[in-house]
């Protein structure tokens, strides 16, 4: 298995499924002749051409939604968002088109089509470029959204999303890019809507995604010195859910962590207790932890941005805190 | 003189604005009975901006719309009942009773919707040209918003790049004059639409869209102008509605004056008018036609009123396609007529020779410019 980078294992699935499928054609800001803000396109329009690697204007309504009419009559477009706080302005096409097409033409339409980008906070941007996002996107019916935390899945999930015939939302850590990990070659597709243990352990859970994964590791790794073994739940899919995996993860350990980028009001991480404590509640031996960014805009100061998220300090002290060890 | 026009043209046009004003004057008395529901905006006045662009274009030709949309389906044959039905909420409506007035879509007709957010379906209509430039067929797309829509963003940002990339959209701007309660020139700095595509290069042209021919010609060569490959086209069709914005808009913010005044210009008698004189048709041929109209929009809503109610396992379908889900179209599950659906081509048979950016050209641009590449 080669070794690649985040942003090398999501140019391989852009490459893979461009040569597998003719419909297929990614259109954003700088993805052609830059090769991407952030180089996950690199290459790609020396390959496919203009037709296919398509570089828009600053106008993210316009071909957000330009695309969505195409994915309406066949084609299967993945826009690129230089970043999904730009992407707020294509919400409107995101939610108010493509997850409805199908419901408000009564079946008579399908979108299939992958909107892309990096997201998440840090890198010193304040808080116009520092937010994570998703929750936002969870919550529409109609929409599927994947947030992937290692190149394998990254690669796997963003094929999935290609060949999926409803619109995919797929939250990529910005700060992820450059992330290294084993890829597998070719066909590797990792179904959407599947949880993956990340790493196995049996005294309490901790669920999250994309690049709160790496915290949580680190966090695991420092308490398995003090002789408590954690299990990673990694949601990669954060819509739908991972219900089984969840539940079978909170059966095994009976205790629960949930960590989330974003901020906790109305997160996904609320959604992950929810399905907990009216499923699994006569399993649990503690109340579920959040450890979530605070309920504040990010800051450009170093020690402010870093007070403001999760790291692995907090994660180990949440996940103390549920096993009502003393001194968290 | 003889008319340029044949009489099947002629009475086809005044068939079909008739059924529109027919269909619409019902469904008004419908929502006042309490049948209808939301929102439901008429098209009374405005039926030649529909019907002279359709039948000026082709029946495969994509087309969309605002939620003022019950007119131009009709006119490019939808069944009238299955959108009286809709307007019911019935489960034999197009969209099964799930999107109602404001959605109608009827894709074997090539009717891609009717959408609900002022300007939102401006961006969709360019990627659907883009579609069909990147699959090689010399299909348009006609798509229709209203004046106030020209004031979204997704109005500039989308006419900066179909033109740009030279899509095959035409744009129809139905200037009615109003945007909901407010008059065009109190939002507008220009409030002649058709000018706005200076700013982008492109064609732009004013029609009078109460007179069928009118537009039947404007169109038919804008679309000749699309299908050669010229960009997209801006037309702004000056037209008039004879009722409120929507059925809940008494329209107490225009003169009875001015609407008398515009009723003087009914799209509907000028056509009859002119065939007569140009004696191709007879009185009683239209005295004919008004009856089949009458007896198939009485039809539409004794279909529409004894349709059943969508069952509520409907609520859980047509949100996600299952994995393996077969389409299989409303009028297919509800009425059991088989249509053939629409296929999504495999990516294998598709070979996308167009080029947006020719790489000679970028390379020359480049050197021009003192960049390697
Ligand atoms: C984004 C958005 N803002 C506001 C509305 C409410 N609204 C519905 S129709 C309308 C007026 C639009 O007028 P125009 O585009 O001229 O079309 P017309 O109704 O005249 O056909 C408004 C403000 C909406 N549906 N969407």
């Amino acid at each position: 298995m080669a070794e690649l980078m985040y942003r090398e294992a999501l140019n391989q699935a852009l490459a893979e499924e461009m040569e597998r499928d003719a419909n297929v054609f990614l259109i954003g800001e700088e993805v052609g002749r830059y090769n991407g803000a952030f180089k996950v396109s690199q290459g790609l329009l020396d390959k496919f051409g203009s037709a296919r690697i398509i570089d828009a204007p600053i106008s993210e309504l316009g071909f957000t939604g330009m695309a969505a009419g195409a994915a309406m009559v066949g084609l299967r477009p993945v826009v690129e968002m230089m970043t999904w706080n730009f992407a707020i302005l294509a919400m409107d096409q995101i939610v108010n088109n493509a997850a409805k097409l199908r419901h408000m033409s009564g079946g008579q339409l399908r979108c299939p089509i992958v909107f892309r980008g990096p997201g998440g906070a840090g890198g010193r941007l304040s808080s116009q470029h520092s937010q994570a996002l998703e929750a936002n996107y969870a919550h529409f019916p109609g929409l599927k959204v994947i947030a992937p935390a290692t190149p394998a899945d990254a690669k796997g999930l963003l094929k999935a999303a290609i060949r999926d015939e409803n619109p995919v939302v797929m939250i990529e850590g910005e700060r992820l890019y450059a992330v290294k990990g084993e890829v597998p070659e070719g066909e590797h597709v990792v179904p959407i809507g599947k949880a993956d243990v990340k790493r196995e352990g049996k005294d309490v859970s901790i669920i999250t995604w994309s690049r709160m994964y790496y915290f949580c590791e680190e966090a695991a790794q420092r308490l398995e010195k003090e002789g408590i073994s954690v299990e990673i739940l990694d949601l990669r899919t954060l819509r739908p859910l991972d219900e089984e995996a969840i539940l079978a993860t909170v059966r095994k350990t009976n205790r629960a962590v949930i960590v989330e980028e974003g901020w906790a009001l109305a997160g996904v991480g609320a959604s992950v207790v929810d399905i907990i404590q009216s499923k699994a509640f006569d399993e649990l031996d503690a109340p579920v932890l959040r450890v979530t960014g605070l309920d504040v805009n990010m800051s450009y100061a170093a020690n402010l941005e870093n007070a403001t998220q999760p790291d692995a300090a907090k994660i180990a002290a949440a996940v103390k805190k549920v096993l009502y060890r003393e001194g968290a | 003189m003889a008319s340029p026009y044949s009489k099947e043209l002629l009475l086809t046009m005044y068939r079909k604005m008739y059924l529109i004003r027919r269909f619409e004057e019902r469904a008004g008395q419908q929502y006042g009975l309490g049948k209808i529901a939301g929102f439901c905006h008429l098209y009374i006045g405005q039926e030649a901006t529909a019907v002279g662009a359709i039948e000026a274009i082709r029946p495969d030709d994509y087309m969309l719309s605002a939620y003022r949309d019950h007119g131009q389906p009709l006119a490019r044959g939808a069944d009238a009942g299955m959108v009286m039905a809709e307007l019911f909420g019935r489960g034999t409506g197009y969209s099964k009773g799930k999107g109602g007035s404001m959605h109608i879509f009827d894709i074997e007709h090539h009717f891609y919707g009717g959408y609900g957010i002022v300007g939102g379906q401006i961006p969709l209509a360019a990627g659907m040209a883009f579609a069909s430039r990147y699959r090689n067929e010399d299909r348009v797309t006609v798509c229709y918003f209203g004046d106030a829509a020209a004031n979204q963003g997704a109005f500039h940002e989308t006419l900066n790049m179909a033109s740009k990339w030279k899509l095959p959209v035409i744009y129809i701007c139905e200037n009615n004059r109003y945007g909901m309660g407010t008059a065009v020139g109190r939002t507008s700095a220009v409030p002649e639409m058709y000018k706005r595509a200076v700013a982008y290069d492109m064609r732009g042209e004013p029609v009078d869209g109460m007179d069928c021919l009118k537009m039947y010609e404007t169109v038919k060569d804008a679309a000749e102008y699309c299908r050669a490959g010229k960009g997209p086209v801006l037309l702004e069709a000056n037209t008039y509605r004879f009722r409120g914005h929507s059925m809940a808009d008494p329209a107490t913010y225009r003169s009875k004056q001015e609407v008398e005044e515009e009723r003087k210009n009914d799209p509907i008698p000028k056509i009859k008018d002119y065939t007569l004189k140009k004696k191709l048709a007879k009185e009683e041929e239209f005295d004919a036609i008004d009856e089949e109209v009458k007896a198939q929009v009485d039809a539409a809503v004794k279909f529409a009123d004894e349709s059943p109610e969508p069952s509520l396992e409907e609520l859980w379908r047509d949100t996600i396609v299952e994995p393996g889900e077969e389409d299989v179209r409303p009028r297919e599950r509800v009425l059991g007529v088989k249509v053939k659906w629409p296929s999504y081509p495999s990516g294998q048979e598709l070979k996308v020779t167009w080029d947006l950016e020719p790489r000679e050209q970028a390379e020359k641009e480049d050197k021009k410019a003192g960049l390697a590449r």
